[in-house]
């Protein structure tokens, strides 16, 4: 981990100084020393296990080769030409459960080699070069596909559809790109504007052209996208978070983890933001870790984050999990939320304990409260079926095929909002390469 | 205590690790750092005719692995560039103020009698304990006619060794070698002609140890031009202990003394050319690498080693794994060996395979195993125990080469079947 946050230690506000080194990277860049050295350790691995666990397939072992043999930009196009999000998925990717997990130096060495590092070294490298876009589209195909959402999955497949010679429009609810790359990332692992920044890099392709604050179902129709283009992607996330579903949740104070993250990320300057002084996160995942310690290295006394069940079901890993420790955030396990108390705002909250009833979560009776002046609720999104009519959809998700297809012809998706893995910044990118493969063979298919 | 003394060409050391001739031995501040430090020797840096040569600036070029270490370098510097007087005074003081450790005066001059005989007179007034003959220098006084230029022809080399020893009288010569030249035993024999008590090898490899893209030029640069230089450190050790056997293993020469010279950086290295017969060893780029304090883990590790197999003294080691180093010829065609891959230490990376695979035999599979990894095993019936595997398994010991007993005897290719065959 990097420099060693600043917190407040008894409720006054950190000096935008503070602020400013803890909202910093998490992990400053590998300098060229530690990229040679960590490198050269790779043992270029046949058939390596660290490719087969990334959802997109980065050929690992050749890229590492090529920053050992000081080959930057031919690292980096290794990386890209398989994941065009490897920038961010070098900062945001829980590696310790995928590509590191698989390292076999994790068995041989117990320290894999930091793969995501390395990758984000050659990213960076080819960026900072301000060179013409890597890629070259193929001869142009006459396509026109529409693609819903400028998040991570929409984005990819994007950039994979122009590459191929299509013209893309993407459609976005938001007034700005990114997805949860821009909006719903812990500010220190996305530090000096990189979400913006990776997409002006692929937006340089050519191609795709970007429509703002336009949503599906209230400002585009799908049956007229479907009428207008010869495909179309919906990467529209899941969009709406879950609610508690218990009293006091109107409460003042109580806020979607997601939205304090947005509020962080896009905020101008971070010392005008009041974290508040108790804060209480409710949820076990790697939102609730990000939101729990922003809130801390924004300057709140207490932070203390509350899942209902044990840490080996948390969705946030291991790692996450240990930041949150070094980040002085409490972790509460088995304990589920009962009630929001306060007037108009939010004041405490009274807690159950749970445990497991062979599978099955139950309260064991046994209470306790929170004092809290805030809580931020991060238990999960759900998908907003808003236009998606005519869409098979199940548990809360759109069903596709191996292709990337939905149950209507033509309409194709991914990210979030489809059931392909986990819901990852990595995972979103492979959907949309999957699926831009899918609308090119459909397309040769309908139109030959 | 293994006692660490060794004896070569009449001379004893405190210890076999001496500085080779070489910068850190340039002048008499660094030899009694050396000293201080532990080192039993050094061979002061090659001392020639008044006036000295003038040195040029950017002298060493380096060959690295990926993680900036350094395999070996490569310089173009000269021999000293100080005054021949400056330097015996430098000596003369030395050795007063440590009497108990080793100066060699290393020496070259033109191919001339008097010259040399002069030059050397002088060294040795100057109270060394001996003269090393440098004929391997490889850059920059090869054109002069000197170093390696004489080193290559045997007959210079048997002159300027005679020459010495009638100048000198009774003091050790040492007849310093290229490795430069086809056959190492030709000079060696000629050093031995001439008189001299021991040879030192080798000298610096002839190369160009890397090349500048960018200003299109040899490494090390300097001011847009570069040359070839003298080869040295751990990645030279290989060619150094071939001429060092070859010399202790030729009945000609296998009782003149040797000092080892060629890329010792650890104990091992050491150890490895006193079995090969080397009576004393000389270190450089170990030292220019990391300082003279790598003396203490020299002697402790070759003192702790001897210890262990029960050697006490260099003598008791020295030379034994000479009976083992023969002709391809007299190796043994029915030897069997298979390649073993531990299981519980296999980390799956699959190095094994894809070397058999792409570049050897088709020997090592690949399956599934019980935890959903991957086994790697060993096809006895492809497998021609090549060795590929075991070295580029980065775990310790995982792979193993397992003698199989297949009854056969011992079989020279000589007393083959198939060459007697190819014969008649």
């Amino acid at each position: 981990m990097g420099e060693i946050p600043v917190f407040s230690q008894s409720g006054d506000a950190l000096s935008k100084a503070h602020i400013a080194a803890n909202f910093d990277d998490l992990h400053p860049p590998l300098n060229a020393q530690q990229a040679s050295v960590q490198a050269s350790r790779c043992l270029f691995c046949y058939e390596a296990p660290c490719v087969t666990a990334c959802p997109t397939s980065i050929d690992i072992p050749k890229f590492i080769r090529q920053i050992a043999t000081e080959n930057k930009t031919g690292a980096a196009r290794t990386i890209l030409s398989a994941n065009i999000m490897g920038g961010t998925c070098a900062r945001a990717c829980p590696t310790e459960i995928l590509c590191e997990q698989k390292c076999v130096l994790e068995t041989g060495e117990h320290e894999a080699v930091p793969i995501g590092h390395l990758q984000r070294h050659a990213v960076d490298h080819l960026l900072a070069q301000n060179a013409p876009h890597p890629f070259a589209r193929a001869a142009a195909t006459g396509k026109k596909i529409a693609v819903i959402g400028a998040g991570p999955a929409g984005l990819s497949c994007a950039h994979a559809l122009a590459l191929l010679g299509h013209e893309v429009t993407i459609f976005e609810a938001r007034p700005k790109p990114g997805g949860l790359n821009e909006y719903g990332l812990a500010a220190y692992k996305m530090a000096h504007d990189f979400a913006a920044r990776e997409v002006d890099f692929i937006l340089g392709i050519g191609g795709i052209d970007m429509m703002y604050n336009k949503a599906l179902g209230r400002d585009v129709k799908l049956a007229d996208l479907r009428e207008h283009y010869d495909a179309v992607f919906l990467g529209t996330g899941l969009g709406r978070p879950r609610a508690l579903g218990i009293a006091g949740e109107d409460l003042d104070g109580v806020d979607d983890a997601l939205g304090f993250i947005e509020e962080i990320r896009q905020a101008d300057d971070l010392t005008q933001l009041d974290p508040g002084q108790n804060v209480v996160v409710i949820g076990g995942g790697n939102t609730a870790i990000d939101a729990a310690v922003q809130a801390k290295r924004l300057g709140a006394r207490s932070v203390t984050l509350v899942y209902r069940r044990g840490p080996g079901q948390m969705g946030a890993t291991g790692w996450e999990q240990e930041l949150a420790a070094t980040n002085g955030v409490v972790i509460e396990h088995w304990a589920k939320p009962v009630r929001l108390i306060g007037e108009t705002v939010v004041h405490s909250i009274d807690f159950e304990r749970t445990r497991l009833d062979g599978s099955k979560l139950v309260g064991t009776g046994e209470h306790f409260t929170l004092y809290a002046d805030r809580v931020f609720k991060a238990v999960g999104q759900e998908l907003i079926a808003d236009g998606l009519s005519g869409i098979k959809c199940m548990s809360g998700k759109i069903v596709v095929d191996g292709t990337g297809q939905t149950s209507l012809p033509g309409v194709f998706a991914g990210g979030d909002c489809v059931a392909s893995g986990e819901d990852l910044t990595v995972q979103a990118v492979a959907d949309g390469k999957t699926a831009a493969a899918g609308i090119d063979a459909y397309l040769g298919e309908t139109h030959g | 205590m293994a006692d660490l003394g060794c004896m070569i060409a009449g001379i004893e050391s405190i210890n076999p690790f001496w500085l080779a001739s070489a910068p850190p031995t340039d002048k008499q501040y660094n030899v009694e750092r050396a000293f201080a430090a532990g080192w039993g020797g050094v061979v002061w840096k090659t001392l020639g005719m008044d006036p000295p040569v003038v040195n040029v600036t950017s002298r060493y070029g380096a060959h690295k692995d990926t993680a900036r270490g350094i395999l070996g370098i490569n310089n173009i510097e000269l021999i000293s560039d100080r005054p021949l007087e400056v330097n015996l005074r430098e000596i003369e003081q030395v050795r007063k103020n440590y009497p108990d450790r080793i100066i060699i005066g290393s020496m070259m001059a033109p191919v001339e009698e008097e010259l040399w005989k002069a030059l050397a007179v002088k060294i040795a007034n100057a109270g060394v304990h001996g003269i090393e003959l440098n004929l391997g220098c490889p850059h920059g006084m090869c054109e002069r006619g000197m170093g390696s230029a004489i080193g290559q022809v045997p007959k210079m080399v048997e002159d300027t060794t005679r020459w010495v020893r009638e100048a000198v009288g009774d003091l050790p010569v040492f007849t310093k070698l290229t490795p430069n030249t086809t056959d190492i035993l030709l000079p060696a024999e000629a050093a031995l002609s001439g008189g001299a008590n021991a040879v030192a090898l080798i000298n610096t490899v002839n190369s160009i140890i890397g090349v500048d893209l960018d200003q299109m030029a040899p490494n090390p640069v300097l001011d847009g031009k570069g040359t070839h230089g003298g080869y040295c450190g751990s990645a030279v050790k290989p060619i150094a202990l071939h001429m060092v056997a070859e010399i202790a293993r030729n009945a000609a020469t296998k009782d003149l003394d040797i000092s080892a010279i060629g890329g010792i950086t650890t104990w091992r290295d050491g150890a490895e050319f006193i079995a090969l017969g080397a009576n004393a060893l000389q270190v450089c780029t170990a030292a220019m690498l990391y300082g003279f304090r790598i003396i203490e883990d020299l002697g402790d590790g070759l003192s702790d080693f001897m210890d262990e197999r029960g050697y006490k003294s260099i003598e008791d080691f020295r030379g034994l794994a000479m009976k083992n180093t023969v002709n391809w010829n007299d190796l043994n065609m029915n030897y069997d060996l298979k390649a073993r891959i531990d299981q519980n230490k296999c980390i799956e990376c699959g190095r094994c395979h894809i070397a058999c695979e792409d570049t050897s035999h088709q020997a090592i599979t690949v399956t599934a195993n019980a935890e959903g990894g991957r086994a790697f095993t060993v096809v006895d019936a492809e497998c021609v125990g090549c060795n590929l595997c075991l070295h580029v398994c980065p775990v310790p010991d995982c792979i193993t080469m397992v003698p199989q007993d297949n009854g056969l005897p011992y079989m020279t290719w000589p007393d083959h079947p198939k060459n007697k065959g190819a014969s008649q």
